[in-house]
């Protein structure tokens, strides 16, 4: 099986000619955050070749409503190179691992201003054909709340009190005629004792409390038996 | 006594259409171009007929959640009607249908105040439109349906 598996992949990797091997590189397509917090935008990128020594990263941004976009972040030669002149100077860092094919930048204490579009784009030579991805950053002020979810709160809520309100009746219902059943039986019994004894002839008054410690078992029972 | 049984239907089922439309059509607020409801704001222009979604402002799905819930219940109360009308012991009263009918009248009327108060302000020229009066005539005729309900006893 795992033969077979390998041969299949060396001839596909024979097989697909030179002009398609592309990479291909990944980042998210939106991203929210609160102002004032950070965010990680991530970079990766899927190449048929082994990482090389020279895989280059690079992060450019353009603002919403603007047509020019700046360099803010190139990675090459191994070393990390972040912005120090433009608008994010002191609040860019490297946070990612290029031996990883992970390029991921962390922007630190967003402003409104930040709101624009980050393009990452990766480099694995000798395969440098790709297309940058670029992610939205959208920055809040407070978090919006998404379409549906007071209304799906409030219909759960009040269909979820509407279902325990009729199980609390019929439960309640239950345990009334329950009870109702357990005094009629107590009563029963009681009256069948008393029946009996008088066919018996004369007594010792100690029968009531007899009596009384008879149906006091009875209802110790029946409790045992409702506890289960 | 049949006649007023299928009086009492009839207004049951119309009730229950009027709040259905109420709460799908398109016409809560409209201007010279343009519809708001409760789900989409479509607007006609020289380029043809747009919509979008509504804002996701909290009222708005408050409002959202109580005219579905409306529906929901006086929907519950024409099946608990039906029921107590084949089980319910004779001179018994519609209590379940009752409670359930006039839930659904406070419900439309909390979703009509709350739109009325917090109305999207776009716009001069916006009026309320038919979905939004059907709303409001619901409301009255449900609650009166519900009192009914409770007057109404089960003979023969």
């Amino acid at each position: 099986m795992l033969t077979f598996l390998a041969l299949t992949s060396v001839a596909l990797l024979g097989i697909v000619p030179e002009q398609s091997q592309a990479i291909a590189i990944y980042t998210g397509w939106e991203r929210h955050a609160l102002v004032g917090s950070d965010i990680r935008l991530s970079c990766s990128f899927f190449s048929w070749r082994w990482t090389s020594e020279d895989v280059t990263f690079s992060w450019t941004y353009r603002p919403d409503g603007s047509r020019d976009s700046i360099s803010i972040f190139h990675y090459t030669g191994g070393a990390a190179y972040v912005d120090n002149k433009g608008p994010f100077r002191d609040r860019l860092e490297f946070v990612g691992n290029p031996g990883r094919r992970d390029g991921s930048i962390l922007l630190k204490n967003l402003e409104l201003n930040d709101n624009g579009t980050f393009t990452c784009d990766a480099k694995n030579p000798p395969d440098i054909v790709g297309r940058p991805s670029s992610v939205r950053l959208l920055v809040f002020e407070k978090v919006p709340i998404q379409a549906g979810v007071i209304t799906g709160a409030i219909i759960g809520v009040v269909l979820g009190l509407l279902v325990l309100i009729v199980v609390i009746y019929y439960l309640m219902r239950f345990l009334v005629a329950r009870r109702v059943f357990s005094l009629s039986v107590s009563k029963h019994g009681k009256k069948k004792k008393e029946g009996s004894q008088q066919r018996q002839g004369p007594v010792p008054p100690a029968d009531p409390s007899k009596v009384k410690a008879a149906t006091s078992e009875k209802k110790k029972q029946e409790s045992r038996k409702d506890k289960k | 006594m049949l006649l007023i049984l299928l009086g009492v239907l009839i207004l049951h089922v119309i009730i229950l259409i009027l709040l259905i439309v109420s709460t799908a059509a398109s016409a809560w607020s409209v201007a010279d171009n343009s519809a708001k409801d409760l789900w989409y704001k479509c607007l006609t222009n020289n380029r043809g007929y747009h919509c979008q979604p509504s804002s996701n402002e909290d009222w708005i799905q408050a409002v959202q959640a109580l005219m579905i819930l409306s529906v929901l219940f006086c929907f519950f109360s024409l099946i608990a009607f039906l029921y107590q009308l084949f089980r319910l012991v004779k001179g018994g009263r519609f209590f379940f249908t009752a409670i359930f009918q006039i839930l659904a009248s406070v419900f439309v009327m909390c979703g009509a105040i709350i739109y009325t108060v917090m109305r999207p302000n776009d716009g001069i020229h916006t009026n309320f439109g038919y979905a939004y009066v059907l709303a409001w005539v619901a409301f009255p005729m449900c609650l009166i349906s519900g009192l009914i309900y409770i007057v109404l006893r089960k003979k023969e």
